[in-house]
């Protein structure tokens, strides 16, 4: 009993409670007993997820409350965010690139929370390296993508050649935010495959693999929204 | 070790990784389909509704299969998601003042030239 304070017998009868719906929510708030049969770090990624979620959420608000306001034309991202590749002129590729990548290393993560449940350690820590490789290089095109778009386009906070200023302000607010998320996960992956094969928790359990996707998948389902609404729009 | 293993089954249901699989790829189509929707050039109404769709697709299948959201007890569920109202509502008054100061202006800029 190293995950959760309960004794066993109550967590048996809390993984034998078939209730559903209504009841189940009702029965897990007024049963004298923790709430939630989880381990407490899984319950308090939940909650940081949740608040995480506001502060996009208020990021992206912000930036539509720019965008609806503004009398200037907004600049087209299609156009702003194109590349030229072998002499061919490619709409908004680089963030085709950065999306698929991003979607890569949330696969490589699922399958590390599977592997690492079915004690495939081995798996597992190679699966969350991949998972922070991928990581890293989506940092890197972000990195390719910010200086192209100072040096080249000439896109500053305050202004831009394309149209309404607040474009600028947006942009490197959210993707800047979101970039930061992505690097303190790779980090934060690279650390913890690395205490898994040093063997930390092979008597805690592997939740830390599950808590540690539940982060990585939230850093690529912000970019869905990112990608739809900034990118796409 | 078996005590541990039991231990750390205990919340978790482990779907088989075909079923990653074949969401990974899903992921992957829709990705691809809104990259097609600025590919394409759509625009309009049909551009902002294909954008939403495959975006609200995504996010379900990143939420439901890849977080176990699908798996979780409904007491999680609610306590994940009730506060997400909050956030609609916030999106909903600042798109109608958006919409009130954006008219403000253009009758500012048509008076003064």
């Amino acid at each position: 009993m190293k995950n959760t304070q309960l004794p066993k017998s109550e967590l048996d009868s809390l993984k034998n409670d078939t209730e559903l719906g209504w009841p189940s929510v009702n029965a897990d708030w007024s049963k004298d007993k923790q709430v939630l049969a989880m381990p407490w770090g899984k319950l308090m990624m939940w909650i940081f997820l949740l608040s995480d979620t506001f502060i996009f959420s208020i990021f992206l608000i912000s930036y539509m409350s720019a965008r609806t306001t503004v009398v200037a034309a907004w600049p087209n991202a299609s156009e702003v965010f194109a590349l030229t590749i072998a002499g061919q002129h490619i709409p908004l590729i680089l963030i085709a690139i950065m999306t698929f990548i991003l979607i890569t290393s949330s696969g490589t993560m699922a399958l590390a929370v599977n592997y690492a449940y079915r004690n495939e350690i081995q798996k597992t820590v190679y699966l969350m390296l991949a998972t922070a490789a991928l990581g890293l290089s989506f940092v890197g095109l972000q990195a390719f993508e910010w200086s192209k778009i100072i040096l080249d386009e000439g896109i500053r906070p305050w202004g831009n050649p394309f149209g309404a200023e607040q474009f600028g302000a947006s942009f490197f607010m959210i993707t800047g935010f979101h970039g930061l998320h992505v690097t303190v996960g790779v980090i934060y992956l690279t650390v913890i495959a690395n205490r898994i094969r040093k063997g930390y928790y092979q008597h805690k359990g592997y939740h830390i693999v599950e808590i540690t996707g539940l982060y990585w998948h939230f850093v690529d389902l912000v970019w869905v929204f990112i990608f739809a609404f900034f990118y796409l729009w | 070790m078996n005590n541990i293993e039991q231990e750390s089954n205990h919340t978790t249901h482990q779907p088989p990784i075909a079923m990653y699989l074949k969401v990974w790829l899903l992921l992957f189509i829709l990705s691809a389909f809104s990259y097609l929707v600025d590919y394409l050039n759509f625009q309009g109404i049909l551009r902002w509704s294909l954008i939403l769709l495959f975006m609200f697709l995504k996010a379900g299948f990143i939420l439901s299969i890849f977080m176990h959201v699908t798996w979780e007890r409904l007491t999680l569920k609610i306590i994940l998601f009730l506060p997400l109202f909050a956030v609609i509502v916030f999106i909903a008054l600042m798109f109608i003042e958006g919409d009130y100061i954006f008219i403000n202006r253009n009758i500012t800029t048509v008076i003064n030239g």
